[in-house]
C-alpha cells in the first residue's frame, strides 16, 4: 500500500485495541446512504518508476524555449545552493512555526528575511509573506482603508500603468467590501503616470494612491511628486515594486518628503524559478505606526526563560485564529518556503551582487530593444530609462507572430492587445541577465525572417 | 476570586462604569476580565470627541492569546482617554479599577446607567462562568 | 545550540562572486537612484550554505519527527512529488508561455481537475486559489455572486459553527458578509434547533467542516443540507478535514454546493514552514458560472487551453497574477496518481484507524476524550481540564514537554470551546511503533505531572531555546535587526 506502513499484524492488533472487528466499522457514524461506492474517475495507481516516466515525457513535451516575456515573472539565475537547502526536509516538511521552541530555524530565517526586506524597501517593518504580488496589492488596499483613519471614502486611485492583472485581482479580492479602485489614465506620450493628473482630485477625500515602480511597461514613474501629492491630500501611498530593482532604485521609504506608507510586490525575482506561475510570494512592508493593520504573520525577537534570545510569532491578535471575523485578513498559510529561497538568494547576492544583476538586466533589455527595433516595422513605443521591460509596436497583429515564434522555440513577449488596445499592435518584451547577446540575436533574426525583412 | 467593588456598575461583557462628581462616567474592564485575558500587550482607546452609542465598540484590549472588544456601557461623548495605556498596557492588569481605566464619557442619557448591573448581579455572572 | 544572525557572519567586501555578473552599470536618473547600498549580508557561499543548513537543523519537521498537529494533516510528503514537479520543463516554463508550448503541463492540470471533481463529487474545479483561506474566499464570493445574479440582494449572512476555524468568520467578513455563529451540542453535532432559528431570508450560506473541528462526523448532515437549502442558502464545505473521508463519502453527495480542498493537507504537498499551500475550489451545478479563472479546458481535438473571462463571463475573477501555485498543484497531481483509485480510499481508512487506536490507548491510560461517546474521525480531542485543576499542569505544558520527548506537539487550545484541549491527528503514514512511542511519552509526562508538576511546567529543556516570552515580543516589538542596537 503506497505510503501506508501497516502490516496485517498491526491492523489486527489495533482493531482489537479499539474493540471493532474491521476498519469499515470505524465509519459507522456516516449515514449508509451517503457512502461512496467506487471512484471510477480515478485511474489505477502508478508506482514511482511509472509516474516518473510520465512526468518526464510531459515536461519534455513543453520543451525549454527561449524566454523574452516578463510581465510580472522573471527568469533569473537561481544559485544551485538555494533549492538544495530549501528542499531539506527540515524546511520543506515543517508546519507554520506555532511551537516556537521547535521551529527556531524557520523563525530566525523569517526574522532575517523581514530585516532584509525592510532594508531593501526602506521601511520599518515587513511581514513574513503573502501569496503573491497581485494579492498583496489587494491586501494593501484593504490595509490602507483601515490605516487611514482620516479618510472615510475608501477611494483608492490606481494608475493604468500598474500591472493590469494586479488591478483585476485587487478588484476581485476587495469586491465584497465598499472600496473603490479608480483607474487613472497614463500619459500616452511617455508611458508613465503624470503626477499632474492628480490635481483634479485635490481637496477630495482619497484614501490611498497606488504607484508601481518600475511600472508595467518597465518605465520609471515620478514617485516623489506622486508621494508628496498624496500626503498633502491626506492619502496614503501604496508602492508596488520589483524587489530586484530596489538594488539600484531609490527605496520607497525615501520617496518624496516622507516616504510611502505601504510597500508590496512580487518576490519571485529573488531566487524563485518561473515554475509556471507559482508558487511565488508576495511581500509587504510598512511604517511602524501601521504595523497592527498589517495582515499576515510577523516574527519577533524576544528572550526565553533563561534570558537567551529566541524568535516567535508575534502580534497574533491581528490574525484570524484569534480575532476571527474582525481579523486584518483571512490569510493563514502563506508562502514560507519561497521566503526561505529569497532569504538565501539575498544572502548569496548581497547588495553588490543584487546591484550587478539589476544592472545586467537593464543592459540586456537595452540590447534587446536595439536589436529588435533595427528591424523595419518594429518600433519602440516609449523612450527613456527602463528596467526589464519595453513596449514595441509592430506593423501587424501580435498574436499570430507570437505563435510563429513559439513554433521556433521562442516565447516572444506579452501581447498587449487585451489590456492596452490603444497602443495598437503592441508587444511587451523582456530580457534579464540570463539572456545572452546570442539569444537576443537569434530572436531578432527569427523575428526579421517572420516579418519578411 | 476576582475583585468586584460594590460601588461600581457593570456590563455582562465585563466592563465597569463609575459616575464621577462632575457627572462624567469612567469606564474600564473588570478584574475578572483582565485575569481571563492574561498579560495585556496592547490597548486601543477611543479618540476624545468621538460619540458612542450604548453598546458600541469603544476600545480593544489585546493579550498575546486573545483580543477583546470593549463596549460602551452608555451613550455619550468621549471626554478623556487613558493615554498612559499606550506605553503601559499592564496598568489594566495591575489596577483595573484605578490606573487601568480606559476612557471617560459625558453621558447623553444618564438614565441608561440604571440599566447596568450592580456588583451582586455581575458577581453571579462571573461565578457561572468559572 | 544557537546560530548567530546571518548579519553577524557578514564582513565588508566578502561575497559569493560566482553568483552574479562581474560588471554592469545601472542606468537610472539621478533623482530615482538608490544612494546607499541596501545593507544585505556580505558572506561567502559556504557561509550562507552553512548558516541556513544549521538553521534548518533547529526545526522539527515530518521528515525528522512525528508531528500529530490536529487539523493540519502532517503526513509524509513523498520525495517523488518534489523531484518530478521540479523537472526543468515545468520549472522553466513561464506562466505566459503560449498554450502550444504548455500542453504537457496543462494535461497534468486538466487531469488534476478531473480527479478532484471525482473525489469531491463536484461538477467543476478551479485550481487557482493559493491557500485554504483563498479557497474559502473564492467559495463565499461565488455564493454571493449566485444570490446577486438572482436579484437576491438581502442574503448577506454566513452561518458558522462556534467550533469553526478562524478563517471561516474572517473570510465571511472579507467578502462583506455578516457572521452568525451557531453552537455545537454536547455530543459534538451542530445544534439543529439553533440553526433553524438563524436561517431565513438573509441567509447566504453556511460554512461547515465535516468531520468537524471537534474530530467527529456531523451525523445529521443531510438534514442540515435540507434545512439550509429550503431557507434559500448554500452549503460551503471547508476541506480542512477531507483526509478523514477521502473515498468514503463525498461533499457533493452530502449536499454541499462548494468545497475547497487544502492540497497541502489531504494531497500531501509540503507545508514548507508555513506555505505554499493550494486551496482549490470545487462547485456543484449552480455555482459553475462563477468559478475563478483561469481554468484548464480541453477542446474537441484533445488540445488543452486556458479558459478565462471570455469563456466564463460571470466568473468572480482572478485571485493571483497567473494561475495560482502551479508547483504545488503538480506535486498533488503526482501524489494522486501514485495513490490511484484504491489508495485514495485507504487514506481515510488508515488515518481513521490510527486516530481511533491512539484515542483508545490514551483513554485506557487515563486521558479524557472530549467526546467520549463518539468515534474519532482522523483526529480527536483530549481535554486536560481535570489535570489542569488537580495538578496545575495545562495543555500548553504537556505540549512543551512532548517536544523534549522528540514529538511535535498536537494542536493546543483549538477548538476554543473545549478547555485545555489537545487536538491530535496522527495521519495514515505513521507506524504503530511510532504511535506507541507517542503514547508512552504522554503517559510518562502524566506521571511526571503527578510527581513533579514544576518539571513539566518548565519544559522544554532540550531544545535550542526554552519557553519564550511572548508578552515581551509583543510589547517590545523587535521585528527587524539593526546593527546599532546589537553591539554583537
Amino acid at each position: 500500500m503506497p505510503f501506508i506502513p501497516h502490516t496485517e499484524a498491526d491492523i489486527r492488533a489495533m482493531l482489537a485495541t479499539i474493540g471493532v472487528s474491521s476498519i469499515e466499522e470505524l465509519f459507522d457514524e456516516i449515514p449508509a446512504t451517503l457512502r461512496t461506492r467506487e471512484l471510477t474517475g480515478i485511474p489505477e495507481a502508478l508506482n514511482e518508476m511509472q509516474i516518473s516516466r510520465l512526468m518526464h515525457v510531459r515536461a519534455q513535451q513543453d520543451g525549454t524555449p527561449l524566454n523574452f516575456v516578463g510581465a510580472g515573472a522573471y527568469e533569473h539565475h537561481v544559485p544551485a545552493a538555494i533549492w538544495e537547502i530549501v528542499t531539506r526536509g527540515e524546511f520543506y516538511s515543517a508546519y507554520t512555526p506555532y511551537q516556537a521552541e521547535a521551529s527556531q530555524g524557520t523563525l530566525q530565517l523569517l526574522y532575517e528575511y523581514q530585516t532584509m526586506m525592510t532594508r531593501l524597501t526602506g521601511m520599518d517593518v515587513a511581514n513574513a509573506s503573502l501569496y503573491d504580488g497581485a494579492s498583496a496589492l489587494a491586501e494593501a488596499a484593504l490595509m490602507a482603508v483601515r490605516a487611514n483613519r482620516r479618510s472615510t471614502s475608501a477611494r483608492i486611485l490606481v494608475p493604468a500603468s500598474v500591472h493590469p492583472i494586479y488591478r483585476e485581482v485587487a478588484a476581485t479580492i476587495t469586491g465584497g467590501q465598499n472600496l473603490t479602485l479608480e483607474v487613472l489614465a497614463y500619459d500616452r506620450q511617455r508611458g508613465t503616470f503624470s503626477p499632474q493628473s492628480l490635481d483634479s482630485f485635490t481637496g477630495e477625500d482619497i484614501t490611498a494612491v497606488v504607484v508601481q515602480q518600475p511600472n508595467f511597461f518597465g518605465l520609471f514613474e515620478e514617485v516623489d511628486a506622486i508621494t508628496d501629492w498624496a500626503h498633502a491630500n491626506g492619502a496614503l501611498v501604496i508602492a508596488v515594486v520589483n524587489p530586484l530593482s530596489l538594488a539600484i532604485l531609490k527605496p520607497p521609504g525615501e520617496w518624496g518628503t516622507k516616504g510611502v506608507d505601504i510597500v508590496v510586490g512580487e518576490g519571485q525575482p529573488l531566487g524563485v524559478p518561473l515554475s509556471s506561475g507559482g508558487p511565488y510570494f508576495g511581500f509587504m512592508a510598512t511604517r511602524k505606526e501601521h504595523v497592527r493593520q498589517m495582515p499576515g504573520r510577523i516574527v519577533g525577537r524576544t528572550v526565553d526563560l533563561d534570558g537567551k534570545p529566541g524568535f516567535t510569532l508575534t502580534l497574533q491578535a491581528r490574525e484570524q485564529h484569534i480575532r476571527r471575523s474582525k481579523a486584518t485578513s483571512n490569510i493563514c498559510t502563506n508562502q514560507g518556503l519561497l521566503v526561505a529561497a529569497a532569504t538565501i538568494y539575498l544572502s548569496l547576492l548581497g547588495s553588490r551582487g543584487l546591484e550587478r544583476v539589476a544592472a545586467a538586466c537593464q543592459r540586456q533589455t537595452s540590447t534587446l530593444v536595439r536589436a529588435l527595433t533595427r528591424i523595419p516595422g518594429v518600433e519602440l513605443v516609449f523612450d527613456g530609462p527602463r528596467f526589464h521591460e519595453a513596449v514595441l509596436r509592430l506593423d501587424r497583429p501580435v498574436a499570430p507572430l507570437l505563435s510563429a515564434l513559439a513554433e521556433r522555440g521562442i516565447v516572444g513577449g506579452y501581447d498587449l492587445a487585451r489590456h492596452y488596445p490603444e497602443l495598437g499592435h503592441a508587444l511587451l518584451v523582456c530580457a534579464t541577465e540570463t539572456r545572452t547577446d546570442e539569444d537576443i540575436e537569434l530572436y531578432a533574426s527569427t523575428l526579421a525572417q517572420l516579418l519578411g525583412r | 476570586m476576582s475583585n468586584i467593588p460594590s460601588n461600581l456598575m457593570y456590563l455582562e461583557s465585563h466592563e465597569w462604569a463609575r459616575t464621577e462628581a462632575d457627572g462624567t462616567v469612567t469606564v474600564g474592564i473588570t478584574d475578572h476580565a483582565q485575569k481571563a485575558l492574561g498579560d495585556l500587550v496592547f490597548v486601543e482607546v477611543p479618540e476624545v470627541g468621538r460619540t458612542l452609542a450604548k453598546g458600541a465598540q469603544a476600545a480593544v484590549v489585546e493579550s498575546v492569546k486573545a483580543a477583546s472588544d470593549v463596549y460602551s456601557p452608555i451613550s455619550g461623548e468621549v471626554v478623556a482617554h487613558n493615554a498612559a495605556l499606550q506605553g503601559s498596557p499592564e496598568l489594566v492588569n495591575q489596577d483595573p479599577y484605578g490606573e487601568g481605566w480606559l476612557f471617560r464619557i459625558k453621558p447623553s442619557d444618564p438614565a441608561e446607567l440604571e440599566q447596568l448591573l450592580d456588583a451582586d448581579a455581575y458577581g453571579k455572572i462571573v461565578a457561572e462562568e468559572s | 545550540m544557537q546560530e548567530p544572525l546571518i548579519f553577524h557572519h557578514s564582513r565588508p567586501g566578502r561575497s559569493a562572486a560566482a553568483q552574479y555578473p562581474a560588471d554592469a552599470v545601472a542606468d537610472v536618473p539621478e533623482h530615482l537612484r538608490r544612494k546607499r547600498p541596501a545593507g544585505l549580508p556580505e558572506v561567502s557561499e559556504l557561509q550562507a550554505v552553512r548558516h541556513f543548513t544549521r538553521l534548518s537543523q533547529l526545526n522539527f519537521s515530518i521528515d525528522t519527527h512525528f508531528y500529530p498537529l490536529g487539523s493540519c494533516t502532517m503526513k509524509y510528503n513523498p520525495r517523488a512529488c518534489n523531484r518530478l514537479a521540479m523537472l526543468p520543463g515545468f520549472l522553466g516554463r513561464h506562466p505566459l508561455a503560449p498554450e502550444s508550448l504548455s500542453q504537457g503541463f496543462l494535461a497534468c492540470m486538466f487531469e488534476l481537475q478531473e480527479m478532484l471533481k471525482e473525489v469531491t463529487g463536484m461538477k467543476g474545479v478551479s485550481l487557482t486559489p493559493m491557500a485554504g483561506a483563498q479557497g474559502e474566499f473564492a467559495g463565499v464570493a461565488m455564493i454571493r455572486a449566485y444570490h446577486r445574479a438572482r436579484g437576491d440582494h438581502a442574503r448577506n449572512e454566513i452561518i458558522v459553527p462556534d467550533a469553526a476555524h478562524g478563517t471561516n468568520p474572517a473570510t465571511a467578513t472579507m467578502c462583506g458578509c455578516k457572521v452568525i455563529e451557531v453552537p455545537s451540542l454536547a455530543n459534538g453535532d451542530i445544534d439543529l434547533e439553533a440553526l433553524q432559528r438563524v436561517l431565513g431570508p438573509n441567509t447566504a450560506g453556511i460554512m461547515l467542516t465535516n468531520p468537524s473541528t471537534l474530530g467527529v462526523f456531523e451525523r445529521r448532515i443531510v438534514e442540515v443540507a435540507r434545512l439550509v437549502h429550503e431557507a434559500g442558502g448554500l452549503l460551503y464545505y471547508d476541506g480542512a478535514n477531507l483526509n478523514a473521508i477521502l473515498g468514503k463519502v463525498r461533499p457533493g453527495d452530502m449536499g454541499f454546493d462548494v468545497v475547497h480542498i487544502n492540497l497541502h493537507k489531504t494531497f500531501s504537498t509540503p507545508h514548507g514552514g508555513g506555505g505554499p499551500g493550494a486551496g482549490v475550489v470545487g462547485v456543484g451545478e449552480r455555482l459553475l458560472p462563477y468559478l475563478p479563472v483561469p481554468i484548464v479546458g480541453r477542446d474537441d481535438d484533445g488540445r488543452y487551453r486556458w479558459l478565462d473571462e471570455r469563456d466564463l463571463p460571470h466568473t468572480i475573477g482572478r485571485l493571483s497574477a497567473f494561475m495560482g501555485n502551479a508547483g504545488v498543484l503538480l506535486r498533488a497531481y503526482v501524489y494522486m496518481r501514485m495513490l490511484g483509485r484504491d489508495g485514495m480510499q485507504r487514506v481515510a481508512e488508515f488515518a481513521t484507524l490510527n486516530a481511533n487506536y491512539l484515542l483508545a490507548r490514551l483513554r485506557a491510560e487515563g486521558f479524557d476524550p472530549a467526546y467520549p461517546e463518539r468515534r474519532a474521525s482522523h483526529e480527536f480531542i483530549i481535554t486536560l481540564k481535570r489535570q489542569a485543576k488537580e495538578l496545575g499542569v495545562t495543555a500548553m505544558d504537556f505540549a512543551k514537554r512532548l517536544l523534549d520527548f522528540g514529538f511535535h506537539a498536537p494542536t493546543t487550545y483549538f477548538p476554543l470551546l473545549v478547555p485545555e484541549c489537545l487536538l491530535i491527528e496522527p495521519t495514515e503514514t505513521e507506524t504503530k511503533q511510532e504511535l506507541d512511542a507517542f503514547i508512552a511519552a504522554m503517559v510518562a509526562i502524566l506521571r511526571e505531572a503527578e510527581q513533579d508538576a514544576a518539571k513539566v511546567k518548565g519544559a522544554p529543556y532540550t531544545l535550542p531555546v526554552r519557553r519564550l516570552d511572548d508578552v515581551r515580543a509583543a510589547k517590545q516589538l523587535d521585528v527587524a535587526y539593526t546593527e546599532a542596537e546589537s553591539g554583537a
